[in-house]
C-alpha cells in the first residue's frame, strides 16, 4: 500500500508532531514508502483463522483490589513540569 | 582491575585487596580520562558513586557480606533515577529528573551495587548503532571507526572499554544482544516479564525487557538474580519464582540438543561471522552437545511485523511527551496545538519522528486491519516457529548479527539499518530469552554467538553460555587502551 504526502501530513497532525517544511514532509514520505514496502511482505501471508498475539505470554491484565495505594506526591511530580501554578499545570488559554 | 569480572572484583573486595572506594575511584578516573573519545556515558555520578562506595565499605567493615555489595556498574539512561537526569538519549528529556527510581535501580541499590552513571543510547532506544543519540554517537572501543551497536551502545562500550564491569541494558528488538556482540561482551535479554519494566522509559511495551550486560555469563547470572522477579508496579511482570541462576551454571552439557535455524545461516550472513559461529558450535560438540538443523519458517517476516508493532506501540507511548507535564517545551506557544506540535517537533530526533509517523499511520482509520492486526497474527506464527523448534531441541544457536560492527555513518537508509536486527527481532516478538556471548573476531571487530531458549529458560542459557566460556577465552579479550583512545 503506497503512502501519499497527504497521509504523512495526516499522521503528523494526529500525532501532534509539527513538520517544519514541505521538504521535511517529503523526506518522510520517501522513508515511509520504503519502510512500508518492506512491511508489505506481511500481506502475502495467509493469516485466516490466526488469532492476533498482543502479549508474548498470552496472559491478560491482572486485576488488583480497588484500593488507594499511592500517596499524594503532587509536589514531587510537578517539580519536573515546565510551568505550574498553585499545583496546576499551565498551558496556553484553551477557552476564550 | 579495569577488565576484571564482577565475580573477580567481589573476591578482591572480600579479600581486602582493594576497597570499594578504591575500585570506584579508579573506574571514575578512567572514565574521565578516556570516555571523551568513546562517549559511552551521558551522565557520570561521581559524588553519589563515592558516597555509595563508602557506605559499602563501612557495611563490609561491620561484617555484612552481600555478594554484589560495593561493586560498580553503569545504567542505561532509560532507567529512571531519582534526582539524576534520565534523558533516554533525547533532547525531549534533556532536562528530566525522574521523581522516582526504576524497580531494577532500587533492587541493585538494595543489593549494595554502585551506579557510576547513566550510559548513552539511541534516542528512546530506537536504533541499532547508537548514532541516534541527542548526545552524539558512541564509538566502538575495539575500533573507533565502528559503531558499538545499539540501542544499548553506551552500556556495551562502557563494559568493553573497562569503564564499568557491568551495565544494565534494555532490549526491544536486539538492543542488548547486538551491541554486546559488536563490543565483545556478554548480554542477556530475559523472557518478557521476567524483569520489571517499572521506571524503564517505555518504547514498545509488549517487547521491551531490561537485562544485564557484563564480561561473563556468570556475572550476568549474578545480576539477573538481583533484578528479576515479580513487581506489583509492573502488571506485565510475571509472578514466578526466581531460580538460583548460579546453581545451574556448572551443569554439564552432555546430551544438550542444539538446533541451528537454517534461516539464520542464509544470504546476507558475513563469511567471517559464519565461520566463527560454526567454530563455536564445534566447541559445543566437543562438550558433548548434539547439533541438528531446524527451521523457523517465518523468520523473513519478523522485521516487517516488528516495524508495524513496535512503532505502533511507540506512537502511543510517546504521546505522553506533550510539553505540559515534563520534558521539553517550546518557547512562546500561541495555543495548545502549537504547544504540542512544536514541543514534539523540537524535542524528538529524526528516527523517533519516523517511527511515530509509521505507528500513527498504521493505527489510523482504514489501515489498522491491514497493518496492525495482520502483524499481530504474523507475530503468533513467529512465536509458534520457536515453540515447534523447542519440541525438538533444547536451545537454538546462531549469529547475533549478520555482520561484525559496521562503520560509523555507513547505514544512512533506515531499512538497511532495520535489517541489521534480522536475527534478534523475532526473539522479542516471541518473548523468549536470548544471550549473546563473544565467539571470535573479524579483524579487530568482535563476533557474537546468540543462544536462544524457551520462555523462562534463562538458567539454561546462562549455563550453556558459561560452559562455553569455561572452554574458550573470547570473553576475556579486551581492547588495549591504545585502541580505546
Amino acid at each position: 500500500m503506497a503512502i501519499e504526502h497527504a497521509d504523512v501530513l495526516r499522521a503528523a497532525h494526529l500525532a501532534r508532531l509539527g513538520l517544519n517544511s514541505d521538504a521535511e514532509a517529503a523526506g518522510y514520505v520517501d522513508d515511509l514508502t520504503r519502510i512500508l514496502e518492506m512491511v508489505d511482505r506481511l500481506q502475502a501471508v495467509d493469516t485466516d483463522g490466526i488469532a492476533p498475539l498482543s502479549h508474548p505470554l498470552d496472559t491478560t491484565q491482572r486485576l488488583r483490589p480497588d484500593e488507594v495505594t499511592e500517596t499524594n506526591q503532587r509536589d514531587a511530580f510537578q517539580a519536573c513540569a515546565p510551568e505550574t501554578a498553585d499545583g496546576l499545570y499551565l498551558v496556553p488559554r484553551v477557552v476564550e | 582491575m579495569h577488565h576484571m569480572t564482577l565475580t573477580e572484583l567481589a573476591k578482591g573486595l572480600k579479600a581486602g585487596d582493594f576497597s570499594s572506594r578504591e575500585l570506584t575511584t579508579s573506574l571514575l578516573d578512567r572514565i574521565e580520562r578516556l570516555d571523551g573519545e568513546i562517549n559511552s556515558f551521558v551522565t557520570v555520578t561521581r559524588d553519589q558513586a563515592l558516597a555509595a562506595a563508602d557506605t559499602a565499605d563501612q557495611a563490609r567493615a561491620k561484617g555484612e557480606s552481600r555478594p554484589l555489595a560495593g561493586l560498580p556498574l553503569a545504567i542505561k539512561d532509560i532507567f529512571c533515577t531519582q534526582g539524576i537526569r534520565t534523558s533516554c538519549g533525547s533532547k525531549m528529556l534533556d532536562n528530566f529528573q525522574a521523581p522516582y527510581n526504576a524497580t531494577v535501580v532500587e533492587k541493585l541499590r538494595a543489593a549494595g551495587m554502585i551506579s557510576l552513571g547513566k550510559t548513552n543510547m539511541d534516542e528512546f532506544a530506537m536504533g541499532s548503532s547508537n548514532e541516534n543519540s541527542f548526545y552524539g554517537p558512541v564509538k566502538n572501543p575495539w575500533d573507533r571507526t565502528a559503531v558499538p551497536g545499539g540501542s544499548s551502545g553506551g552500556s556495551a562500550a562502557a563494559v568493553a572499554a573497562g569503564f564499568a564491569p557491568a551495565a544494565l541494558g534494555t532490549d526491544t528488538g536486539g538492543s542488548i544482544r547486538q551491541p554486546a556482540a559488536f563490543c565483545g561482551i556478554t548480554g542477556l535479554k530475559p523472557t518478557y516479564g521476567r524483569v520489571s519494566r517499572y521506571g524503564m522509559v517505555a518504547f514498545a511495551s509488549s517487547l521491551d525487557q531490561g537485562g544485564p550486560m557484563a564480561r561473563s555469563a556468570e556475572d550476568c547470572a549474578h545480576l539477573l538474580g538481583a533484578i528479576a522477579g515479580h513487581d506489583l508496579r509492573d502488571s506485565t511482570s510475571v509472578a514466578r519464582v526466581v531460580p538460583d541462576y548460579l546453581a545451574e551454571l556448572d551443569a554439564p552439557l552432555d546430551g544438550l540438543k542444539i538446533g541451528l535455524p537454517k534461516e539464520y545461516f542464509g544470504d546476507g550472513l558475513d563469511a567471517e561471522v559464519e565461520s566463527a559461529i560454526r567454530e563455536a558450535i564445534r566447541v559445543y560438540e566437543s562438550l558433548g552437545a548434539k547439533v541438528c538443523e531446524v527451521s523457523l519458517p517465518h523468520t523473513h517476516l519478523a522485521v516487517p511485523a516488528y516495524y508495524v508493532i513496535a512503532p505502533a506501540e511507540a506512537s502511543s507511548n510517546l504521546s505522553r511527551y506533550d510539553g505540559v507535564r515534563f520534558g521539553h517545551r517550546c518557547d512562546n506557544p500561541v495555543d495548545l496545538e502549537d504547544l504540542y506540535k512544536r514541543s514534539r517537533a523540537e524535542g524528538f530526533g529524526d528516527e523517533v519522528k519516523r517511527r511515530i509517523l509509521i505507528g500513527t499511520h498504521t493505527l489510523s482509520e482504514g489501515f489498522f486491519d491491514a497493518y496492525y492486526r495482520k502483524a499481530q497474527q504474523v507475530r503468533r506464527l513467529i512465536r509458534q516457529d520457536f515453540m515447534d523448534a523447542f519440541e525438538e531441541v533444547d536451545v537454538l544457536m546462531g549469529p547475533a548479527a549478520p555482520t561484525p560492527a559496521f562503520d560509523l555513518g555507513a547505514k544512512k537508509d533506515p531499512v538497511s539499518m532495520y535489517l541489521q536486527d534480522i536475527y534478534t527481532i523475532a526473539i522479542n516478538l516471541a518473548g523468549i530469552p536470548g544471550i549473546s556471548v563473544p565467539a571470535g573476531f573479524a579483524g579487530k571487530r568482535p563476533i557474537g554467538l546468540q543462544i536462544l531458549g524457551q520462555h523462562f529458560a534463562e538458567g539454561q542459557l546462562l549455563n550453556v553460555a558459561h560452559q562455553f566460556q569455561q572452554a574458550t577465552d573470547w570473553h576475556r579479550r579486551h581492547p588495549t587502551d591504545q585502541e580505546t583512545t
